[in-house]
């Protein structure tokens, strides 16, 4: 087989200095810190930076603070999957001669931020929804969660998020980043108190301060620095709603679009990925990501996952960092589906190395399971 | 007087500002399209889904049935707190739409809530100005 390339390719991942409780920083300094480290495990300097993304902020505060004035900007922000989407955009960008080092960076203050996130009442969302206490994450994604075990059995659902929970936070204790080392039992997770039925404390990530920093850049400039490039073999991106209640079926997330797309794209199919990276904001997310993404039919999902098989010693090895379940989730986790997906394509992940992963699928989820970004990363 | 009321309220838009007087007159309207005769929520005067100009209001039943929800033990903000635990619900209108609310008069336990059950619009003033409308079990 020829030696795997593309167009453009991953060269430097980081988290800022801390992750987890950190009280005494800004969601720009995690920023900052986070492109510096990456920048720094790139070989590459600030001055090399002309193109920037990230979402939350927009770039031109994250390029005022940072001290950058790139030639390519991208705010894309539409939830935690924007920076998955946001690698598309670079490679695209970067193919197409707008940008030659494409910087993404993330940070939130999701535990210690000293001042909340406002938004803007003339949404739909909060004039529909908000009132009606249909407010966060974990309330939207339970109702979609109702419908699922509805539709397909409650037992083998309730049994498929434990699974996960479980499997998750095995990979959690090899991470030394992560904040949830404790091992986790199935029993511990049955017993957790209800957040909104039918979602336990233990089907939600865990809320976090964290920043994160990808840098991409071309294939001609990523073969002279001193990593081994992460060749982004495919992107897409999809959203079709915003609130939950908008969303036409609760059981089906736009990752059915873009995972065919990614992997089309990339020209391999899902027997091909030796790593799964999934973002799991809650259990189901992962349930019904998989489905979406092909991985097996509607309703298999429960199935796919038995038997932990998703865990360190599984043949189905996902979400090894500990995911945002029991790793880390600042508000918008998908920067480090990457970085994680990068880290075991390099064999970077220490305790937790999967055996010779040449090819990784990383799915970001936004908002009410309304955004996905699919990318699909390899090496040589 | 009563205690203030201390949740979100609405701040309607010019297009939903029909929406809200007739909750407050205790009558559910939607937004109708007469280019794919399909009725819709939330309420704006281009159809979402053949982007005709050709809508208008529609008055609804009120009645449909439950599509999915949840039981909100935690309260998303301190507001919340004191009223936990509630149930958030996505209703199947007759007319097509589906529309978040929360249900009354159903124990907030997930033996006594069942996706399919049939409901029905009720009116509650939760402000001089703002009526919500909420959903119970059909009579
Ligand atoms: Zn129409």
């Amino acid at each position: 087989m020829a030696e795997r390339s593309a167009s453009a390719a991953i060269v430097g991942v980081a988290e800022s200095d801390e992750i987890g409780n950190v009280p005494g920083k800004s969601a720009l300094q995690l920023h900052a810190e986070a492109a510096f480290n990456a920048l720094e495990d790139a070989g590459l300097s600030k001055a090399d930076v002309d193109g920037l993304f990230t979402a939350g902020y927009s770039t031109y505060d994250t390029g005022e603070y940072l001290g950058i004035s790139p030639r390519y900007t991208d705010s894309t922000s539409v939830g935690g999957s924007s920076f998955v989407i946001h690698v598309g955009h670079a490679a695209a960008a970067i193919a197409a001669g707008r940008c030659e080092v494409a910087l993404i960076t993330h940070g939130q203050a999701g535990r210690s931020a000293r001042a909340p996130v406002v938004r803007d009442a003339g949404l739909p969302i909060a004039q529909y929804e908000s009132p009606y206490g249909i407010i966060g994450q974990p309330i939207a994604y339970s109702m979609a969660a109702s419908r699922y075990m509805h539709r397909y059995g409650e037992d083998r659902t309730r049994q498929a998020l434990a699974e996960i929970a479980v499997a998750t936070r095995k990979w959690a204790v090899l991470n030394p980043k992560a904040m949830m080392r404790e091992p986790l039992s199935f029993d511990d997770y049955h017993d957790s108190r209800w957040i909104s039925y039918p979602f336990h404390l233990l089907d939600c990530c865990i809320v976090t301060d964290a920043g994160a920093a990808v840098v991409v850049t071309s294939a001609e400039r990523a073969r002279s620095l001193p990593k081994e490039p992460v060749w982004v073999l495919g992107a897409a991106e999809h959203h079709d709603h915003a609130g939950i209640s908008q969303m036409g079926d609760l059981t089906l997330t736009p990752a059915h679009v873009t995972g065919p797309a990614a992997l089309a794209e990339a020209g391999v199919t899902h027997d091909d990925i030796d790593l799964a990276m999934i973002y799991d904001s809650f259990t189901y997310t992962v349930l019904v990501t998989l489905e979406s993404l092909g991985y097996c039919g509607p309703g298999e999902g429960p199935d796919f996952v038995a038997d932990q098989r998703t865990a360190p010693g599984g043949d189905f090895p996902m979400n090894t960092s500990g995911g945002g379940l029991s790793y880390t989730h600042p508000g918008m986790y998908g920067i480090f589906l990457v970085v994680e997906a990068v880290r075991q394509l390099r064999g970077e992940a220490g305790a937790r190395q999967v055996e010779d992963v040449r090819l990784s699928l990383v799915n970001g989820t936004g908002g009410s399971l309304s955004s996905t970004g699919t990318i699909v990363l390899g090496v040589g | 007087m009563a205690e203030a009321y201390d949740r979100p309220l609405p701040v309607p838009q010019p297009e939903s500002d029909f929406y809200w007087e007739k909750a407050k007159a205790h009558e559910l309207w939607l937004r109708h399209c007469n280019g794919c005769g399909r009725t819709y929520f939330y309420p704006r005067d281009i159809c979402p889904h053949c982007f005709s100009r050709e809508t208008e209001w529609a008055q609804a039943s009120g009645r449909g049935t439950l599509h999915a929800f949840g039981i909100v033990h935690r309260g998303p903000t301190p507001a919340f707190r004191d009223h936990v635990p509630y149930i958030v619900a996505l209703v199947d209108l007759e007319e097509g739409a589906r529309m978040p609310t929360t249900l009354v008069g159903v124990e907030p336990d997930p033996a006594h809530v069942r996706i399919g059950m049939a409901l029905e619009v009720t009116f509650d003033d939760v402000t001089e100005a703002i009526t919500l409308p909420r959903f119970r079990p059909a009579t």
